[in-house]
């Protein structure tokens, strides 16, 4: 698989380390009440999703940027890579 | 009818034509008292042992396939029960027990052939882990033992025991395990669970779940609606797909794992021979293929094909210990969809449904565990209580605290 790295363009996908569905970006809020099974559901749970899903890659044998990759888990077509640090600030996190 | 030496040589002289179809073609009825979602080798354990050990007979098995056609068709046939942890090694011992007694008890020649498995040692801190794992499996009944260079020499003589970067130490050896014919396994549980009466459906998919207040009463399927008192579901790597139409989540990932085959050579491998410092396994089939697997390739797929990264990462771990692997030409190579769970071990437990019940999870270790899995899956099914060495299988073990995490790697699928 090529990752088209939004800054240093198409990279062997072997260059990167998965990280898992990029839902993990949204980390619960560790004060809020029933904080156990927000943060059990956070790490164990995973839609897992036959088409279309929202990815982390990071890219350890690169420029060490964590990437959203969006791809289908049916046929590997990449649709879209963006920076995670874009995505994250998007909902508001602060980096 | 039942298969004998006698049965085999009277069809030979009389043009074979004697023989039928050994199990039936039957249409789906509205009500079971067990529906099975899954033809594979779970399903038709579980539904074999829920029919002639358990004394249910009411049972469907609905695949949505031919029978079979899932990882129970497309795995590296190995069987052994060398686990550490206490949640997991006397299940696996349960599995090997009954791999030694499976072809006596259905009548079917599944090929089950204790050729021992040999996991080789490279580094001091592993002959130590390895010790303590030969000792847990000790303790559980299994056989262990640990083998010196000599030893091993003797069995290998072809190993690379003075690699520069992995010179082989030692390593554990488990006489009693091996490999087993695998399409075997799903037939002779399919024709023996057949023959007491339990309906295996093919080409049957299931489509969504009936549930009335938090009580399952059924599913739906492509040939129509199935009432049921109780839906066990067990269908690997699309765990999460079907347990999506029931509203759950769950703690897995469907991961790929590839498989290889080379072309026919003269005996050479005796057991089964995995590499202690990368991840590479290798056993040769009775056709003489060498028969050989590594690692997931570490993400989330369906695709039941792989990428080539892998394919060489696994290359180079035979070439490591066994160089003269390189001189065989490869057949085949495949994937499998595997239902990788966040501890690397597997669920056998009720949902929070009534009467809807999971069984999933194995990661890339189901083939071995067949025997058990499907044992311990009808037990929980007719008694409603789960078998004692299935009891650490549950669902919500990690809101409880208690993984069963046997390389220690934490919530991170594609590392177990």
């Amino acid at each position: 698989m090529i990752i088209n790295h939004p800054l240093l363009g198409p990279r062997d996908s072997a260059e990167f380390v998965y990280k898992g569905d990029a839902n993990l970006i949204k980390r619960p809020d560790g004060m809020a009440d029933g904080v156990e099974e927000a943060f059990h559901d956070y790490a164990y749970l995973r839609d897992n999703p036959a088409g279309e899903h929202r990815e982390l890659w990071y890219h350890e044998q690169g420029d060490r940027s964590w990437l959203v990759v969006t791809r289908n888990t049916l046929t590997h077509d990449i649709t879209n890579v963006e920076l995670a640090r874009d995505v994250a600030r998007a909902q508001g996190r602060s980096r | 009818m039942r298969y004998s030496a006698l049965k085999v040589f009277t069809e030979g002289l009389t043009g074979n034509k004697g023989w039928k179809p050994v199990w039936r073609e039957p249409d789906p009825k509205p009500e079971y008292d067990i529906v099975i979602v899954g033809g594979g080798g779970h399903g038709l354990a579980t539904a074999y042992y829920l029919s002639n050990k358990f004394g249910v007979k009411n049972v469907a098995v609905i695949e949505k396939g031919w029978l079979g056609s899932g990882n129970v068709g497309r795995n590296t046939t190995i069987i052994r029960s060398n686990y550490l942890l206490e949640g997991n090694q006397p299940f696996y011992e349960l599995s090997l027990k009954l791999w030694e007694g499976l072809e006596q008890d259905f009548n079917y020649n599944a090929m089950v052939s204790q050729r021992g498995i040999l996991n080789l040692i490279h580094s001091d801190p592993q002959r130590d882990a390895f010790v303590r794992r030969g000792n847990a499996m000790r303790l559980s009944g299994a056989d262990a033992e640990i083998l010196d260079r000599d030893e091993i020499r003797a069995k290998c003589p072809y190993l690379d025991f003075d690699n520069g970067r992995f010179p082989i130490q030692g390593a554990i050896w488990q006489p009693r395990g091996g490999t087993v014919r695998h399409d075997a396994v799903a037939w002779g549980y399919a024709r023996g669970a057949d023959a007491k009466g339990v309906d295996i459906i093919q080409n049957c998919e299931v489509t969504g779940f009936q549930i009335d207040n938090g009580v399952c009463t059924g599913v739906e399927t492509s040939r129509g609606a199935i009432r049921a008192k109780k839906v066990a579901v067990c269908v690997a790597g699309s765990s999460s797909r079907v347990m999506a139409q029931a509203g759950m989540r769950l703690p897995i990932e469907s991961h790929v794992l590839q498989a290889f085959v080379t072309e026919g050579l003269k005996p050479t491998i005796p057991g089964v021979i995995t590499f202690g410092a990368g991840h590479f396994y290798v056993s040769q089939s009775d056709k003489g293929g060498l028969v050989f697997g590594g690692d997931i390739d570490g993400y989330n797929t369906y695709a039941q094909r792989g990428n080539l990264p892998v394919v060489e990462d696994v290359c180079e771990g035979g070439m490591a210990i066994m160089p003269m692997i390189g001189r065989a030409r490869l057949l085949r190579m495949w994937g499998g969809l595997m239902d990788m769970s966040m501890d690397g071990s597997p669920f056998i437990d009720k949902t929070h449904i009534d009467g809807l019940y999971f069984n999933g999870g194995w990661c890339y270790g189901g083939f071995k565990a067949t025997p058990a899995s499907g044992y311990c899956y009808a037990h929980l099914l007719a008694k409603d209580e789960p078998h004692p060495v299935a009891r650490a299988y549950r669902l919500d073990r990690f809101l409880g605290g208690a993984p069963i995490d046997e390389k220690g790697q934490g919530a991170q699928p594609n590392l177990h």
